[in-house]
């Protein structure tokens, strides 16, 4: 490589970091290697990369997909994105995933655990208020989880809590997690969207009246229509740069889309990637690609005929050309699957095992091999599983005649699909939010008792591992489990991955972000309005 | 006049039984919907534990008649119960919403009736020439392109290229009416295609139907004009099945609109009881079918006594 | 001005002068309009609306032509009787003829025309249209000419056989109500109103959720939504009839109640069942193609043209013209069915001019 420093090569690297493929400490060592002197390269950084600094005022209007007008405020019923957009605005959580996908403060200003990681002690923000003027104290943290637990509960993050015996508040600002089993994970757990933190009233907390200590406090709004927020001035974090947001629940993507051309709002949660290519052409308009944890999953019910055969399986497995499905029904926007429920963007993403690829040849051998030639099943979807979910389907069958196999797809009616199709019906397809922490999606879908096994999967080895790099503190030891845990889903599992798929949204060009988009949720982690701003 | 007065008498009463059959049929529906509220609100997130409280919560353990005569027993006096997802009063739900819906019915009806009428008129007149072929060739097409595609050539026409109008109906309770009738523009245009055509044809058709009439024909070989046979002879005589057809289509304005409102973003009563199917809130469900029930029944009552008082022959029967 | 421009006036004049030379009034005056609005249009719009007018002047005049051709056709083909009465066919009833026709055999012979299979992979997403395909790719690649010529028999099939039922149920129901008269009509009555005062598309929404979507549910919901409608008008016209005399004498006769609805109501009311016929064959589709907007409709990888729409609606916003193939398909068919029932309305009303 020749050592040069000229400003090209600067100025290429510069462009590389702001379209978000270089971070800081990346940009910094490839210039100290180029031979570009510390002060200068960190000055470069901070004027072409990270621009300006980001500007207050305006009002940040923004189109979200998927409100439903029976919402409600009730942290433990939180299920669509209108919900979970809104939560990050007007309620605040323990801890935060950063935009480079680390974990950081939010209430919490820090954290330890006991060696065991049997117990958690966290320090509250001294300073944080609710928008009402009612100090947060140890007291609400402790009512506001305690929402998700007891018998009473009818909170969906129940599951997420069950290991917690006790949440103790030791002062006004410290509040202890007891557990009955090691777990290194629950500071990632905190940042689940469920958890946030009301004002607590009498022995529960105070959902109704929409109070909480996020960045943006609630002036007016309906359920499946509209938001408005202005800024909360005692928030207690950095950023929220708007004065107002408003939020407008726009569920059919045309009307998305059109309403973002004609600049009726200033960002989309959610672009129809059919039409993706034509957008990009839009001068006044840029498209945030972000490569996310949320997956694609098509369980098969090990314990039921023909997937009882790990060879049925595995020939399913095979005859799935992922690269196509990638290019048809993500048009691109995705990153492919390898059949064990880990993306590239998550920690302890195992980089050395192989790529699956399609190979109907491969599949038919081991077809005949289990004696299932001619192998028939019946594979159910559903439209609002994700937009192209059936296309999907329908094409795999294609893809899988030339392994011999016949798929049938079963388009099920949306509504009701993941009560009486999901974990009921033998091969369905399902997708799935991004959890934080591998342990968390692992337990939650792939432990042998756990309820939502989508696949009927037992593997004895898998679940000892499981539990294994739970309580284990030691990161190298524990990315070591979560590989061999990865092979076992993958060459023994009962999920079929296609892809983990993009967050793709798209905002007019004055408004602007930093380096990174955390990977959690669309729009930078559904904080975009604390964090971006406008030119 | 009595005859009116105990023909709506009657109807009203048929009509609340109609409505007491239909909260039955709604009632049954939704508790044959597969999977129950607690398992829709809670949705992915659903376990049996917390299913099971939620339905303990809601009063679900309860035999599905008791849950009925519950409500029938509130409903009789007024009281519609609340909502069982929202937990609160169906009427602070519907309210507004039905307003909206009422107010882009209104719109729309005021600009499709006069049109689809003059346009049945003329049409009438000039039959069988080519304005009458391309406006019969127009209005079919129109009824039969989807509403939602439809809306979505208006707005790219009308909003994407030209600007003209917003593409979303966003609306607030501090707007002006006009900038409320410029906002909510296209979704009323896409409403009044879908509708003028069948009251354009049907008033068309009612016309023609009377040409041949003895008492038309007398009327022409005096020398009337065209224009004046039909104004003054054959369209009185017409009004009965026009104001039926308006009538019919007057309800699908009001309960029809689902589309409409999902392409335009517009926060009507239709995609709250698509909402409401979907969490199986019974009550809400309940409310807003009874509601479009209602409208339909007062809607085809108005009809016909409107027929009735435009049609001497029917008032004053031996 | 080029060449264009004034061969254009010139022609459209000149057409106008040989109209009004040959004391066609109507003619004469929808040429001449049509020379009036393309000078104002001419002013506004450039050269390019013009190119527009000219554009769609020559499809009329194509489909004119199709229609005077293939009337001549019939005429010769078919047996005298019919032959007559083709004759005397306009020119709109028998381009409808044609499409109907020319839909009906894509759709019978569906696998031998369509060049691919209707849910094979032949391509890239969205490939413009070459030799192998005439419309180009769908989304997945699929060849969208196949799927259409598929789409013919599907969504048609669905269609017509709602439709179908709806009105034999309705007019039975109907027929029967008018005939028997008197608690049985009033219940009749009754069962319309609660079937009509309930949202058709929530009435379907519900039912196809309890029952499931497959084809059969959903001809029986389609044609139970409709089927009142039908009751309405046909109770309204038998009820007209049921009180002439010809009825009362054949009731004299002794006649049983299948004779005087078979042989005296039923061939006294077709009329009016035939014009709503043609709507109601309209408002169908537009429900199948409502459905399939919630997601609810034809399974996958069925062909249906409501489905085609909806799935590549929002290339609309973009000026591209895919999701238009099979809009016009639906729309073309329904304008189609509504020329001839006009025509077959106008020659039953005997009104004649």
């Amino acid at each position: 490589m020749p050592q040069k420093s000229d400003p090209e090569l600067l100025v290429k690297m510069a462009e590389e970091a702001r379209k978000g493929r270089l971070s800081r400490r990346d940009f910094m060592n490839f210039a100290l290697a180029a031979g570009i002197g510390t002060s200068m390269a960190s000055g470069f950084w901070t004027t072409k990369v990270a621009m300006a600094a980001p500007k207050k005022g305006g009002t940040f209007r923004w189109g979200i997909h998927d409100g439903n007008t029976s919402d409600t405020h009730d942290p433990g019923t939180y299920v669509t994105r209108q919900m979970i957009f809104l939560a990050h605005q007007y309620r605040s959580y323990l801890t935060m995933i950063n935009p480079d996908n680390s974990l950081g403060p939010d209430l919490a200003t820090s954290w330890e655990a006991t060696p065991d990681a049997k117990q958690w002690t966290f320090k509250l923000h001294k300073d944080a208020v609710f928008h009402s003027g009612k100090k947060v104290t140890a007291k609400d943290v402790v009512a506001s989880m305690n929402h998700h637990r007891g018998e009473k509960s009818t909170s969906a993050a129940k599951s997420l809590l069950t290991s917690v015996t006790d949440i103790i508040a030791d002062d006004d600002h410290t509040v202890t997690f007891k557990l009955n089993g090691g777990n290194a994970d629950l500071p990632w757990l905190m940042t689940d969207y469920h958890l946030a933190v009301c004002p607590a009233d009498g022995d529960g907390i105070d959902w109704k009246s929409g109070d909480g200590c996020g960045p943006y406090k609630i002036d007016s709004g309906e359920f499946g229509v509209s938001w408005s927020l202005s800024r909360h001035d005692g928030w207690h974090g950095e950023g929220a740069y708007f004065d107002k947001v408003e939020m407008t629940i726009l569920n059919d993507p045309n009307a998305r889309q059109t309403a973002l051309v004609t600049g009726d709002v200033d960002c989309v949660s959610l672009v129809d990637l059919k039409t993706l290519a034509l957008l990009k052409r839009n001068p006044n308009i840029a498209v945030d690609n972000v490569p996310s944890g949320a997956a694609i999953t098509m369980p098969m019910f090990c314990d039921t005929a023909p997937f009882d055969d790990v060879n049925v399986r595995q020939a399913l497995k095979l005859s799935i050309d992922r690269q196509e499905i990638i290019d048809k029904i993500a048009f691109g926007a995705a990153t492919m699957g390898n059949d064990f429920h880990l993306a590239p963007v998550q920690p302890y993403f195992p980089e050395e095992i192989p790529q699956r690829e399609y190979d109907p040849d491969k599949a038919k051998s081991l077809l005949k091999k289990a004696g299932a030639e001619g192998l028939s099943v019946s594979l159910s979807t559903a439209d609002s599983v994700f937009s192209g979910a059936v296309d999907m389907c329908v094409l795999y069958a294609e893809q899988a005649k030339k392994a011999g196999i016949k798929i049938n797809v079963v388009r099920e009616p949306s509504d009701g699909y993941y009560s009486d199709v999901w974990l009921k019906k033998p091969f369905t397809a399902v997708s799935w939010g991004a959890r934080p922490t591998p342990d968390v999606m692992f337990s939650l879908a792939y432990k042998d008792d756990a309820a939502w096994n989508e696949s009927h999967w037992q593997n004895a080895e898998f679940n000892k591992l499981l539990l294994q790099a739970k309580a284990e503190l030691d990161q190298k030891k524990r990315a070591e489990m979560y590989h061999d845990m990865c092979m076992l889903m993958r060459d023994d599992g009962g999920t079929i991955i296609p892809f983990f798929n993009n967050f793709v949204y798209a905002r007019r060009k004055n408004v602007m972000h930093g380096e990174n988009l955390a990977a959690s949720w669309s729009c930078d982690g559904a904080r975009a309005p604390s964090r971006w701003w406008f030119a | 006049m009595s005859d009116v007065l105990s023909i709506v008498l009657k109807r009203l009463g048929l009509g609340v039984i109609t409505l007491f059959v239909i909260s039955v049929l709604i009632f049954g529906a939704v508790e044959m919907l597969p999977g129950d509220i607690a398992e829709a609100v809670l949705g992915m997130g659903a376990t049996e534990e917390n299913v099971a409280a939620m339905r303990e919560q809601l009063g679900l353990n309860q035999p599905a008649p008791v849950r009925y005569f519950d409500w029938l027993s509130g409903a009789v006096v007024g009281d519609f119960g609340v909502s069982l997802v929202t937990q609160t009063p169906v009427g602070e739900v519907i309210g507004p919403r039905f307003a909206n819906t009422l107010f882009l019915a209104t719109y729309a009806a005021a600009i499709a009736v006069p049109v689809a009428i003059f346009l049945g008129v003329v049409v009438a007149l000039l039959r069988n020439t080519l304005f009458d072929r391309v406006a019969n060739v127009l209005a079919l097409t129109s009824i039969s392109s989807p509403e939602f595609f439809l809306g979505y050539i208006l707005i790219l026409y009308l909003s994407v290229k030209t600007g003209m109008f917003p593409a979303i109906a966003k609306i607030s309770g501090d707007m002006t009416f006009l900038e409320l009738l410029q906002r909510t523009f296209l979704p009323a245009l896409t409403m009044v295609l879908v509708v003028v055509a069948h009251m354009m044809r049907m008033t068309r058709a009612a016309i023609i139907n009377l040409l041949s009439s003895p008492y038309i024909e007398m009327a022409r070989l005096k020398g009337m004009p065209a224009w004046r046979v039909i104004i003054k002879h054959a369209l009185p005589n017409a009004w009965a099945p026009i104001i039926n057809v308006v009538a019919l289509n007057l309800a699908y304005l009001i309960t029809g609109v689902v589309l409409v409102e999902v392409v335009f973003v517009y926060p009507g009563i239709g995609q709250l009881l698509v909402d409401s199917v979907t969490k199986r809130d019974f009550t809400v469900v309940q409310a807003c079918c009874l509601i479009f029930a209602a409208t339909f029944i007062l809607l085809n009552l108005a009809a016909d006594v409107l027929a009735i008082l435009t049609n001497p022959r029917l008032r004053y029967k031996k | 001005m080029n060449y264009f421009v004034i061969g254009y006036y010139a022609l459209l004049i000149g057409a106008s002068c040989v109209a009004a030379q040959y004391g066609k009034r109507g003619a004469f005056m929808a040429l001449f309009s049509l020379t009036l609005a393309s000078f104002i249009m001419g002013i506004i719009g450039g050269e390019n609306w013009l190119w527009t007018v000219t554009v769609g002047a020559g499809v009329v005049a194509l489909a004119a032509g199709t229609a005077f051709s293939f009337r001549e056709f019939l005429a010769i083909v078919l047996p005298r009787e019919a032959a007559k009465a083709i004759r005397t066919a306009p020119l709109t009833a028998s381009f409808g003829l044609f499409v109907i026709g020319t839909y009906a055999i894509a759709g019978i012979f569906a696998p031998i025309i369509a060049p691919h299979g209707e849910a094979e992979v032949i391509a890239q997403a969205f490939e413009p249209a070459n030799e192998e395909m005439l419309l180009g790719a769908d989304q997945l690649g699929r060849d969208m000419f196949s799927r259409l010529i598929y789409g013919a028999r599907n969504t048609v099939g669905l269609a017509l056989t709602a439709t179908i039922a709806a009105f034999v149920m309705g007019a039975f129901a109907g027929m029967l109500a008018a005939t028997i008269g008197g608690w049985f009509d009033n219940f009749m009555g009754r069962v319309a109103d609660v079937i009509m005062s309930i949202p058709s598309l929530i009435f379907a929404l519900l039912m196809l959720s309890i029952f499931g979507t497959n084809l059969t549910v959903l001809v029986i919901i389609v044609a139970i939504i409709y089927s009142p409608r039908v009751f309405r008008l046909t109770r309204a016209v038998a009820g007209n009839i049921v009180v002439m005399d010809y009825i009362e004498a054949a009731k004299l006769r002794g006649e049983g109640l299948w004779y005087l609805i078979r042989r005296e109501i039923l061939p006294n009311s077709t009329a009016p069942l035939i014009a709503e016929f043609g709507l109601e064959f309209c408002f169908v589709f537009l429900l199948v193609a409502g459905l399939s907007f919630l997601g609810l409709g034809i399974q996958p990888p069925t062909a249906d043209w409501g489905s085609m729409v909806r799935e590549n609606a929002t290339l609309i916003s973009f000026g591209e013209i895919t999701p238009l193939i099979p809009a016009g398909a639906i729309a073309l068919l329904t304008v189609s069915v509504n020329f001839v029932v006009d025509w077959m309305l106008y020659r039953s009303s005997g009104l004649k001019e």
